[in-house]
C-alpha cells in the first residue's frame, strides 16, 4: 500500500488546529505523522519475521498565553481530534507558565526535495524483499556461510501546521537491507546499505561482501588489549558521527555544559569536516523538522574545528537567533539534534588507509557502545563481524574482537586519512553518509573469547 | 471486540492459515518532565490499533494497522497472509508450536490509586518540590525529574480459541541531579538511573519519597566533582541494587533468549554464549549462591502478567539454580526444539509489533544469611558501587563493561570516601562465579527498566528485576584512559 502524500495530512492538521482554536488556544502547533513500513527479517539463512505496519498519529502543541499542554492520538476521526484538542487544553490549563517560551516558530521558505521519495519503495511488496533476502541467502550459500538479516523499507509522511502559518508537509521513503554472515569456524562479517530508492539496494552484492569477510575471518586469533592505529570502516565511523552528534552537536548540549562545543575550539585533525544537511540527496533528505521549519545546512566541524550545533525554535530563542530546523516532536525534553550528518570525504582508498600503518587493526564495525563519560565523548564498545591485524601496511589475518575505551574526541584528533569513497547508511539518529578513518592510536581496553 | 478478533482470524484461515492470532491494543500514556524548576513538558497519548499474525506453509507472516475498521481488518489479515507466503520462499524449518492449553481470563495490575486519576496538579506540585529540592543545593548545574505512566489494555485471541483480555499500568518517577565544571560532569539519580519502575500504581511514586531523597542525591553529585578518580585493578566490588539488577538484565537476561541462541537476533544485537549444549551439560553459570529466576507472577514486577503474548500463562521459570545454568526463556515456537514448553516470555511493543522473547521479572534471588549492610560490615576491603551510568556487552553476553554514577571506597567493614567515574568489566561467566555473598530478603527490592531494546523493527520493552545486592571477588575496575 503506498502511503497518503503528507499533503493529504493537511486538512486534517487545520481541523486539529480549529479544535484548538475553540478551546482557547492562543498558539498551536499540528504534527501529524503517518508510517507504512514493512521489514522482512531472515536468519539461519531462511526468512523467520516478515512484518508490515500502517500507522498515523496526530500530535498538538496546544499554547495558552506560556502554558503549554501537548497531547497526542492514533484516532483520526472528527470525535478524536475533538478529544485530543480537549486533552491538549486541560494539560494547559493546569501547568505553570514557561517564563522563556519562545513562541511557536514564523513560517519558514521550504524547498521540495524530490530525491526523498521514491515510488519503488512505497510500492514495495513482500515478494520483493523476500528476493533480496533470498538473493543474500544464496550468497552465503555459495561461501559455505550462514545468512542473517533484515531488509526495510518504508514510506513517512509528514505536516505540520501551525497557527502563525507554517504549512509544511513532506513523504519520504527509505530503505535498508543489513546483513550478517556466519560461517562454521567462528568467522562473522557484516554488509549494510541504506537507500531512498530500494531498488538501488544490491543484495547479492552485500551478500557477498560480508560472506567473503565471514570466510576471512574464520578462526581469529587472541590478540593483547592496547593502544593500536586503527583504519575504522565506514559501518564504524557511523558511530561516531551519532555519539559526537547526540552528545555534542546539539544546542542543548552546549547550554546545558554538557557539550564539548566550543565555537573555534579545535578538536579534530584537519581532515576531519562534519555538517548536516537534510536537502543532500547522498544522504537520506528531509525538508523540514518536525516543528515544520526549513532545515538549513549547519556546518559542525571544519578541518577539526567546532562551528555550529544546531537549533530549534526553543534553543534558538535562549541564543537570539532562528532555528535551524532541527526539532523534534513536542514534547522535547532533549533538545534538537542532527538527523542529516554527512562527513566530507578525504583523497585516499581503503587499501591505501591500510597501507599507512604499521602495525595496527582493521576494524570492521562496532558493537553496543555507550558514553561511559559524556562530555569528554569517552565512549566503550566492542568491535564485531570483522577485526584483522595489519602489519606493515598488509592485513595479515583474522583476530577475536576487542573492547575498546576510547575518548572519540581524542580518535578525531588522530585522524590521519580519510578514504575518497563514502557510504550512505543508518545511524540511530537517522541517515549518515560516511567515508572510512585511519586513527594512529585507539584504545582498547579487554578482549572477548571470539 | 469478539466481532473483531473472529473477522480477524476468519480472513486468515480462509487465506490459507494454519494458526492465526490476533492483538487488540489500546495504550495510554502520560509524562511530565521538569528540568531545572522548568516545567518543560507535560503530554498524554494514546495509540489503538491491532495486529494479526499468521502460520501459512509453516512460515511466519504479521500485519498491522491503526485502524480498527472491518474493511481494514480484512486487508491486515488478509496481507499477513501474503507476508507468510513470501516468507515460505525462503524457509528451511517449518515453524512448529508447542500445545499449550487454550488460555481463556481475564488479569489487571493490581493498584491502589490509579495514576490517570491523580490530578495533573498534584502530580507537578509534588515533582516540582522534588526539581526544587536538588536544584536548591549549591553547585548543581541542571536537574531532570520526571514522571510516567502507562496503561495497555490489550485482547488477545487465536484461532485455537484461546481469548484473554489484559489490563496493565506501569509507573515510573525519580530525580537526577548534574553537576558540570570545565570537562568534568557527575550525576547522581534517585531511585536510580532512568527513575525508579514498577507495575503499580500511583501509591509507588508516593513511596520513593522524591523530595525527601533529592536534597542528599545533588549533595553527592557536587561531592562527585572534587572526589578522587576511580583506581584502575583487581578488586573487591559490592554492587547496590540499583546497578546489580542492569548486571542481571545484560549477562543474563538477554543470553537466556531462545530465540538469541537460536540466531534470530545475529544480525541485530547477536547471539548468545549460553547455547543449548551448555543447558545438556549443566554449565556453571556461576557460584553456588547464584540462583536466578524469570518469574512473570511477581508482585510489582515490570515483567508481570497473566498472559504472554500468546497465550502462554504467567509463570516461574528457573534460569540459573545454584549456580549451574538450567533454563532459558523460550517461546512456543522455540521450546519445543529444546524438547520443553513455553516459558511464555512472548511480549510484544504494542500493536504494530510481532511478539518476541523477552524478559519477564528476572530476579536474582535472596539468599539467607547477610542484608547488603551487613555484605559491607563483612568486607575489609573494597569498592560499593551503585547507580548505572553505562552499559555495553558483546555480541555473545560475554564481554561486558559497566559504569556506575558513584563508588564508595569500603575499608575495615564501613563505606568511606567516593570515587568519582568508576568502571567495572569482565567476562559474564567468570564474574558471576565470583560471587561470594548475595544479600538477604532485608534487601531484596523489585526494580526495572522501561527501556530494554530488541528487535528489528525495534521493540521496547518494561522488564523487572528484584535483587538483594551482592558481593564479587577479584574484578578489574578503573578501565581506560582518563
Amino acid at each position: 500500500m503506498v502511503a497518503r502524500r503528507g499533503a493529504e495530512w493537511l486538512p486534517l492538521a487545520e481541523k486539529v488546529l480549529a479544535h484548538a482554536k475553540a478551546e482557547g488556544a492562543s498558539e498551536a502547533e499540528v504534527l501529524v505523522s503517518g508510517d507504512d513500513a514493512q521489514l522482512t527479517r531472515f536468519a539461519n539463512s531462511e526468512i523467520h519475521q516478515n512484518v508490515a505496519e500502517t500507522n498515523a498519529q496526530v500530535n498538538l502543541r496546544f499554547v495558552s498565553g506560556k502554558r503549554i499542554g501537548v497531547a497526542s492520538s492514533g484516532r483520526l476521526d472528527d470525535d478524536g481530534l475533538r478529544r485530543l484538542a480537549e486533552q491538549a487544553a486541560a494539560i494547559a490549563r493546569n501547568v505553570e507558565e514557561l517564563p522563556d517560551w519562545a513562541g511557536l516558530p514564523e513560517p519558514t521558505p521550504i524547498t521540495d526535495v524530490p530525491a526523498g521519495f521514491s515510488d519503488a519503495t512505497a510500492a514495495a511488496t513482500p515478494e520483493m524483499r523476500a528476493e533480496a533476502a533470498r538473493d543474500v541467502i544464496a550468497a552465503a550459500d555459495e561461501a559455505g556461510v550462514t545468512a542473517y538479516g533484515s531488509f526495510a523499507t518504508s514510506t513517512e509522511s509528514l505536516a505540520v501546521a501551525n497557527s502563525r502559518g507554517v504549512r509544511a508537509a513532506q513523504e519520504r521513503t527509505s530503505s535498508q537491507l543489513i546483513t550478517v554472515s556466519m560461517g562454521p569456524d567462528g568467522g562473522t562479517g557484516y554488509a549494510e546499505q541504506a537507500a531512498i530508492d530500494a531498488t538501488v539496494i544490491d543484495a547479492i552484492k552485500l551478500g557477498r561482501e560480508a560472506a567473503e569477510k565471514a570466510r576471512s575471518t574464520a578462526n581469529a586469533r587472541a590478540i593483547e588489549p592496547g593502544d593500536y592505529a586503527v583504519v575504522l570502516e565506514e559501518y564504524a565511523v557511523v558511530d561516531l558521527l551519532d555519539m559526537l552528534g547526540y552528545l555534542g552537536f546539539s544546542a542543548l548540549a552546549v547550554q546545558e555544559e554538557r557539550s564539548f562545543v566550543e565555537i573555534g575550539r579545535k578538536v579534530g585533525s584537519d581532515l576531519v569536516t562534519i555538517w548536516d544537511d537534510g536537502s543532500d540527496p547522498a544522504g537520506l533528505p528531509m525538508a523540514f523538522d518536525y516543528e515544520g521549519v526549513a532545515k538549513q545546512r549547519v556546518p559542525l566541524l571544519d578541518g577539526g574545528v567546532c562551528q555550529g550545533v544546531v537549533y530549534d525554535t526553543q534553543t534558538g530563542a535562549r541564543d537570539h537567533r532562528t532555528s535551524t530546523g532541527h526539532g523534534l516532536p513536542a514534547p522535547n525534553p532533549y533538545g534538537p539534534f542532527p538527523l542529516n550528518m554527512l562527513m566530507a570525504a578525504g583523497s585516499v582508498s581503503r587499501d591505501e588507509l591500510i597501507g599507512g600503518i604499521e602495525r595496527g587493526l582493521l576494524v570492521t564495525r562496532f558493537h553496543y557502545t555507550n558514553p561511559v563519560h559524556p562530555k569528554l565523548v569517552i565512549i566503550t564498545g566492542m568491535t564485531r563481524d570483522g577485526t584483522f591485524l595489519v602489519e606493515d601496511g598488509r592485513i595479515v589475518g583474522p583476530v577475536r574482537n576487542l573492547r575498546f575505551t576510547q575518548s572519540y574526541l581524542k580518535a578525531l584528533e588522530g585522524v590521519s586519512g580519510v578514504s575518497r569513497e563514502r557510504k550512505c547508511l543508518r545511524g540511530f539518529l537517522g541517515g549518515v553518509v560516511v567515508p572510512a578513518l585511519r586513527v594512529d592510536s585507539f584504545t582498547f581496553t579487554g578482549a572477548t573469547e571470539h | 471486540m469478539r466481532e473483531m478478533t473472529d473477522r480477524a482470524l476468519d480472513t486468515a484461515a480462509q487465506g490459507g492459515a494454519t494458526y492465526a492470532d490476533v492483538r487488540i491494543v489500546r495504550r495510554t500514556e502520560e509524562s511530565i518532565s521538569i528540568k531545572s524548576g522548568r516545567l518543560e513538558g507535560v503530554s498524554s497519548g494514546e495509540t489503538e490499533g491491532f495486529g494479526v499474525r499468521v502460520l501459512v506453509d509453516g512460515a511466519w507472516g504479521f500485519a498491522s494497522s491503526h485502524l480498527l475498521e472491518t474493511a481494514e481488518i480484512d486487508r491486515v489479515a488478509a496481507e499477513a497472509v501474503r507476508i507468510a507466503r513470501a516468507s515460505a520462499t525462503a524457509l528451511r524449518r517449518a515453524v512448529n508450536l508447542d500445545d499449550r492449553p487454550s488460555a481463556h481470563g481475564t488479569y489487571e495490575t493490581p493498584i491502589t490509586e490509579d495514576p490517570f486519576a491523580v490530578s495533573l496538579e498534584t502530580k507537578i506540585d509534588e515533582l516540582t518540590a522534588a526539581d526544587a529540592a536538588a536544584f536548591g543545593v549549591k553547585g548543581i548545574t541542571f536537574t531532570e525529574t520526571s514522571y510516567a505512566a502507562q496503561r495497555e489494555h490489550k485482547v488477545f485471541a487465536a484461532s485455537d480459541g484461546s481469548y484473554t483480555d489484559q489490563t496493565i499500568t506501569h509507573v515510573g518517577a525519580g530525580v537526577e541531579a548534574n553537576t558540570v565544571e570545565g570537562d568534568e560532569h557527575q550525576r547522581r539519580s534517585y531511585p536510580d538511573a532512568g527513575g525508579g519502575w514498577q507495575a503499580a500504581g500511583y501509591e509507588f511514586v508516593r513511596g520513593l519519597d522524591l523530595v525527601g531523597h533529592a536534597g542528599a542525591y545533588a549533595e553527592e553529585a557536587v561531592a562527585l566533582l572534587s572526589a578522587p578518580q576511580c583506581p584502575s585493578g583487581k578488586a573487591t566490588i559490592i554492587l547496590d541494587p540499583s546497578q546489580l539488577y542492569l548486571q542481571i538484565h545484560e549477562s543474563c537476561g538477554h543470553p537466556t533468549e531462545l530465540d538469541r541462541v537460536f540466531g534470530t537476533e545475529a544480525s541485530y544485537a547477536g547471539t548468545s554464549f549460553l547455547t543449548t549444549d551448555k543447558l545438556d551439560s549443566h554449565f556453571r553459570y556461576g557460584s553456588d549462591l547464584v540462583t536466578i529466576v524469570a518469574d512473570a507472577t511477581a508482585p510489582g514486577g515490570m515483567g508481570t502478567f497473566g498472559w504472554d503474548d500468546e497465550g502462554v500463562a504467567g509463570q516461574a521459570v528457573p534460569l540459573v539454580q545454584d549456580g549451574i545454568f538450567v533454563g532459558y526463556l523460550s517461546s512456543r515456537e522455540t521450546a519445543p526444539r529444546i524438547e520443553r514448553r513455553s516459558g511464555g516470555a512472548m511480549r510484544a511493543d504494542g500493536w504494530n509489533r510481532i511478539p518476541l522473547i523477552r524478559m519477564t521479572n528476572i530476579n536474582l534471588l535472596p539468599r539467607p544469611g547477610m542484608s547488603l549492610a551487613e555484605i559491607v560490615e563483612d568486607t575489609d576491603d573494597g569498592l560499593y558501587l551503585a547507580s548505572n551510568r553505562s552499559w555495553s556487552i558483546d555480541d555473545r553476553r560475554l564481554n561486558f563493561q559497566f559504569a556506575t554514577e558513584v563508588a564508595y571506597e569500603v575499608k575495615g567493614g564501613k563505606k568511606g570516601r567516593l570515587f568519582k567515574n568508576p568502571t567495572y568489566t569482565g567476562i559474564t561467566y567468570e564474574f558471576w562465579r565470583s560471587c561470594d555473598a548475595v544479600g538477604d530478603e532485608r534487601s531484596y527490592v523489585m526494580l526495572g527498566t522501561p527501556n530494554c531494546g530488541k528487535g528489528e523493527p525495534g521493540q521496547v520493552g518494561h522488564v523487572g528485576h528484584a535483587v538483594p545486592g551482592a558481593r564479587f571477588r577479584n574484578v578489574q575496575i578503573g578501565v581506560g584512559k582518563w
